[in-house]
């Protein structure tokens, strides 16, 4: 019997370690290697044309690399579930092969097209390699819930096997006697189109500064680790003071390429395993790891990338204000800082991790107050390796909306600029229109003198806007706000900045516990038991003042205002616990979960609650105390209900 | 409303998820045989108290919801105990994603529940428009009792941009007649002198509580009548303009209740112009004398060079914060002067590092037990002795990776598993994503 098989591309644009792609030869008479790609769809598409631009040049390097291999990229246009029945039928498809898509949407879109495939009689392999992880195991590992903080991610982690090592690219002797069928006419039916046929405006493209493709991450990859590897080590074992070298795109970086799957996160883990045994450290796998968590966390998400109905985010009331978007999405914030590294990443497609720190906080909660999701938006257009989960985990976890972040870490959009590029170079390069500014100035241009500026050849507020707002007002609300919020989700100890991060171990409660009195409290403490802890807990987040008068701002309307749900008393509060797993609860239902925790709480605390609407910030720290010992088994087993809600 | 006197139980309880089908089970059985003898009896008959008990755990939506199955839930609905707290959330499609308590709810609470409205807050998004449509249900508030009162604003500080008068206005009708306001935030609003006037003169036995931090039209005169005359408050939060030496004065007079936290927020008005007044020791210390326990809470959103007035000579501030930049000099004076201080964080900060102040700081605030550290440097083996000097005392320990720079000493390893041993638990930098 003849076995035909396609190997459909959507990540994974490469042909080393691509167990899918090797399962597609094995045994096989015919081989076609597809990518669906919908013109009418591109055009009009959230992505950007760097991306697009990236994208076609990683299509058009396997194109090149297949035909090496005697076979060729068959570039179908249109959408994968209207046309995969025809190419069945047409190229008598007994196989399908595939890098499994750990992401909702491709999860949803993959079914349907296994579905198909069934149809039609053939046979579907999937292979995971675009992750290190099998995800679902880290899941399972973690009792049936993604972890939600990094260091629990670690932990879990460290007790699985090795990635697996990464399998032979695929090659002439691998093919066999597999071919692939090309006809006279596969350049205008299958090559891949050029940006001016997706509708792009090609005029006034920036230079490539990150060239696509398979050829390209290889070669550096093997820069980095080759002959080059003095500048990875130094980088990873020194851990060079912050400059504005770092700032600008790296030959070395890779990024867009493990993006995109140009590059096996398997083939960089073991660069770096090796790298760490010829010099006898301790592996740290940061980079790879932080895309696994985010993975992890997106998985079984649908909702991930929004703040409404996502049961990991935190709502907070954001500003609705597109004028000020669009001033920080085209690099008019009057923050050179700022507008540098937007222009950046609208003219090449990628910024430093720490840049990326600066825009995020900068948007969201720490001077415009604009939602997270906005800002996701404009990276998705502008930035090559924005991935979904990625992409909106980094946002959630920059804007402080998910994740344990603590929210004093706030960057400065004169100050963080500065310590990193105390020259002003960076700022120069991308804003031309600063060039002749004294570097005092530079960062701060709105302060200088009137008659610098007119010897710099720029005046604020002429050639270059104002600072479109006041960084130490705006910062002033936003900390405000943000300590609010977190205040009613019970993070937050009364005066408090400080979180109490949830840690992934145990013996860690008790000594917060005992010790965690920062401010002198009432110690009205309550019997946490069973099912009413939850509202104890609640109750404690409020402040008894220390000389315990009935003085509370309860969680209960507070909470819920911070979740946008108000009105009821009878929210829930989040939850925060430490123990054996981390905890993040915030409820999106409030209703249900009231009834679960509604055990036998008496109406004493019902009119305690009561007094509430008024947050005032007062110290409860040994009611905390008394909710993180006895009230984490409650609150592990409701973070499960949330979740799987 | 719907009227629907007579429910069936066993048709009816299926619309009702139930957490714990065991319980449902249960009851239908226990009621099922009675049932089926008296079809009069079902859950339209339950008694009042246990539909109020149920309903105390649903949300307004679900409450709204039940109320129309049937004239009883529908009294329970309106039963006062169920009105005593309410947050009226205004905003805009234009200006926010979230939604407004509906205008009829609105209605409905202003006729029949106004007079059993106890705790009361506002939250309003960035436009204008929500904030006078706040101010418009508040001068509505006439027959109530409010004892909280709260106007947050969630996004800009929108009370600012409504007219002063209206503003006012809307805010008296509360304090004349509510007579027993005990808490009231009003942060960022145009709240002035003569309206805090009506606030003591008929809240002044009640008030305990008052947050109004950035309320520019308030006088150091008009903040000094509220100490004045209340002598049970117990809170106060304002800008450090506000701040004198008679207020910490009046505040610790011998008919003052104990205070238990004064929230000052120290911010530039005009940057770069502001000389700030200095606090006298003697007054600081009066404060502290009467109220030993109380916490000062500090907010800095100042420039560098504005720091100069500031921790002079000793302060009793237990809580500080630097939102915008310390001077290495600032931090030094801390050590020195703020032997009370339990909290610092520090959120940004110039280019050098601050090993010696917080060396200092560990060796002189013998209270501190928390730290957190974003925007700075301080070398490994600084923030090693820090730590060491600290011991397991500090309960919080933040600081942002980058924050730590390696030497010769230490490498980042060493100073998570040093820091774990002094701390007595596994502590970790705080890390972002490496996106």
């Amino acid at each position: 019997m003849t076995v035909n098989s396609i190997h459909w591309f959507r990540k994974g644009l490469r042909l080393h370690d691509n167990p899918a792609l090797l399962e597609a030869v094995q045994g096989a008479d015919t081989l076609r290697c597809v990518y669906f790609l919908d013109p009418w769809f591109a055009g009009s598409s959230s992505v950007g044309v760097n991306r697009w631009r990236f994208l076609l040049q990683c299509l058009e390097d396997l194109d090149a690399s297949l035909r090496k291999l005697n076979s060729r990229l068959f570039v179908i246009r249109g959408q994968p579930a209207n046309i995969f029945p025809r190419l069945f039928k047409e190229w008598k498809i007994s196989r399908l092969t595939f890098e499994c898509d750990s992401e909702p949407f491709g999860k949803e879109r993959d079914a349907a097209i296994k579905k198909l495939a069934s149809e039609a009689g053939v046979e579907v392999n999937v292979k995971t390699s675009h992750t290190l992880y099998n995800l679902d195991k880290i899941i399972e590992l973690n009792g049936g819930q993604p972890p939600l903080t990094y260091k629990r991610f670690q932990t879990l982690v460290s007790t699985m096997d090795p990635p697996d090592p990464p399998q032979k690219p695929l090659s002439k002797a691998l093919m066999g006697r597999c071919t692939t069928p090309v006809s006279e006419n596969h350049q205008e039916k299958y090559g891949v189109p050029l940006l001016e046929e997706l509708g792009f405006d090609t005029e006034g493209l920036c230079p490539v500064v990150w060239p696509g493709g398979e050829t390209e991450a290889l070669t550096r990859i093997e820069k980095q680790f080759g002959k080059d590897s003095a500048s990875t080590m130094e980088e990873i074992f020194q851990r060079p003071k912050l400059n504005s070298s770092l700032l600008v795109a790296s030959p070395l970086g890779l990024s867009p390429y493990l993006r995109f799957g140009c590059l096996s996160c398997r083939l960089f883990y073991s660069r770096l395993t090796e790298l760490y045994k010829k010099v006898n450290k301790n592996p740290n796998y940061d980079k790879l790891l932080w895309r696994e968590f985010f993975y992890t966390a997106a998985t079984n998400n649908p909702r991930f990338d929004k703040m409404e109905g996502n049961p990991i985010c935190i709502r907070i009331p954001w500003d609705k204000n597109p004028e000020a978007l669009a001033k920080w999405a085209e690099a008019k914030t009057g923050f050179p800082w700022i507008d540098a590294i937007m222009t950046q990443l609208r003219q090449e497609g990628w910024i430093h991790h720490l840049s990326r720190h600066a825009v995020a906080c900068f948007l969201t909660r720490g001077d415009l107050w604009i939602s997270w999701e906005e800002g996701m938006k404009v990276f998705e257009e502008l930035l090559l390796d924005a991935d979904w989960s990625m992409n909106a985990g980094s946002w959630m976890c920059h804007s402080c909306s998910s994740f344990f972040q603590q929210f004093f870490h706030c960057y400065c959009p004169v100050g963080f600029g500065r310590r990193i590029d105390p020259n002003g170079d960076f700022i120069r390069r991308y804003l031309p229109v600063l060039r002749d500014f004294p570097t005092k100035y530079i960062f701060d241009p709105w302060n200088a003198p009137e008659d610098v500026q007119v010897a710099s050849k720029c005046i604020v507020g002429v050639d270059y806007p104002k600072p479109m707002v006041n960084h130490a007002e705006a910062s002033r609300l936003n900390i405000e706000r943000m300590r609010q919020i977190y205040q009613q989700l019970s993070r937050y100890r009364g005066l408090s900045l400080l979180a109490t991060v949830p840690s992934s171990h145990g013996e860690d409660v008790n000594v917060n516990g005992l010790k965690g009195v920062v401010a002198p409290s009432s110690g009205k403490r309550r019997r946490g038991s069973g099912h009413g802890s939850r509202r104890d807990h609640r109750s404690g987040e409020e402040h008894a003042g220390p000389s315990g008068v009935k003085h509370r701002s309860a969680g209960a309307a507070e909470t819920l205002n911070c979740c946008g749900k108000a009105q009821s008393g009878h929210g829930v509060a989040g939850a925060q616990g430490q123990g054996d797993f981390s905890h993040f609860v915030i409820p999106q239902q409030p209703y249900r979960l009231s009834r679960l925790g509604s055990g036998g709480s008496g109406k004493r605390e019902r009119e305690s609650e009561q007094e509430a609407g008024v947050d005032n910030g007062l110290p409860t720290s040994a009611l905390k105390v008394q909710w993180h010992s006895n009230v984490k088994n409650a609150a592990q087993q409701e973070e499960r209900m949330t979740m799987s809600s | 409303m719907m009227k629907r006197a007579r429910v069936n139980i066993t048709s009816k309880c299926q619309g009702f998820p139930s957490a714990d089908g065991r319980i449902k089970r249960q009851k239908t059985e226990l009621l099922g045989p009675f049932l089926a003898q008296r079809p009069a009896e079902d859950w339209g008959n339950l008694p009042h108290h246990v539909v109020l008990q149920i309903f105390q755990y649903l949300s307004l939506v679900d409450r709204a919801r039940a109320s129309s199955v049937c004239r009883r839930w529908n009294e329970v609905f309106h039963i006062p105990d169920l009105w005593r707290r309410f947050e009226f959330e205004l905003n805009q499609p234009a200006t926010s994603y979230l939604k407004s308590t509906h205008p009829d709810l609105i209605q409905q609470i202003i006729k029949r529940h106004a007079q059993h409205l106890q705790y009361v807050s506002f939250k309003v998004d960035s436009c204008t428009e929500s904030a006078e449509a706040a101010c418009n249900i508040l001068s509505q508030l006439v027959n109530c009792t409010i004892k909280t009162l709260g106007l947050i604003s969630t996004a800009r500080p929108s009370f600012m941009d409504v007219s002063q008068s209206h503003f006012v206005s809307a805010l008296t009708v509360v304090f004349v007649n509510s007579k027993s306001l005990s808490s009231i935030k009003i942060d960022d609003t145009p709240v002035d002198d003569p309206s805090l006037k009506v606030l003591v003169a008929n809240n002044s036995d009640t008030l305990k509580l008052l947050k109004m931090s950035s309320c520019p039209h308030v006088s150091p005169a008009g903040i000094l009548c509220v100490a004045d005359q209340c002598h049970g408050l117990r809170e106060l939060a304002l800008n450090y303009h506000l701040l004198s030496d008679e207020l910490l004065l009046a505040l610790s007079s011998e008919k003052h209740v104990h205070l238990e936290h004064l929230r000052i927020d120290v911010v530039s008005e005009n940057p770069g112009q502001t000389h700030f007044h200095a606090i006298k020791r003697s007054s600081w210390e009066a404060l502290v004398s009467h109220s030993p326990k109380v916490n000062i809470v500090m907010y800095f959103f100042l420039e560098e060079e504005e720091f100069e007035p500031f921790f002079r000579e000793e302060t009793p501030v237990t809580h500080l914060y630097f939102g915008r930049a310390v001077s290495k000099d600032m931090l030094g004076r801390i050590g020195l002067n703020c032997p009370r201080l339990v909290e610092l964080v520090v959120c940004a900060n110039g280019l050098e590092p601050l090993d010696e102040e917080l060396i200092r700081i560990a060796e002189r605030c013998k209270n501190l037990t928390a730290i957190g550290l974003g925007e700075c440097e301080v070398t490994c083996s600084g923030f090693m002795e820090f730590v060491k000097k600290c011991g397991g005392r500090l309960t919080q320990l933040s600081i942002m990776e980058e924050v730590l720079i390696p030497d010769n000493s230490y490498n980042m390893e060493q100073v998570h598993s040093e820091v774990s041993k002094h701390l007595g638990r596994l502590w970790y930098p705080d890390m972002m994503p490496t996106w």
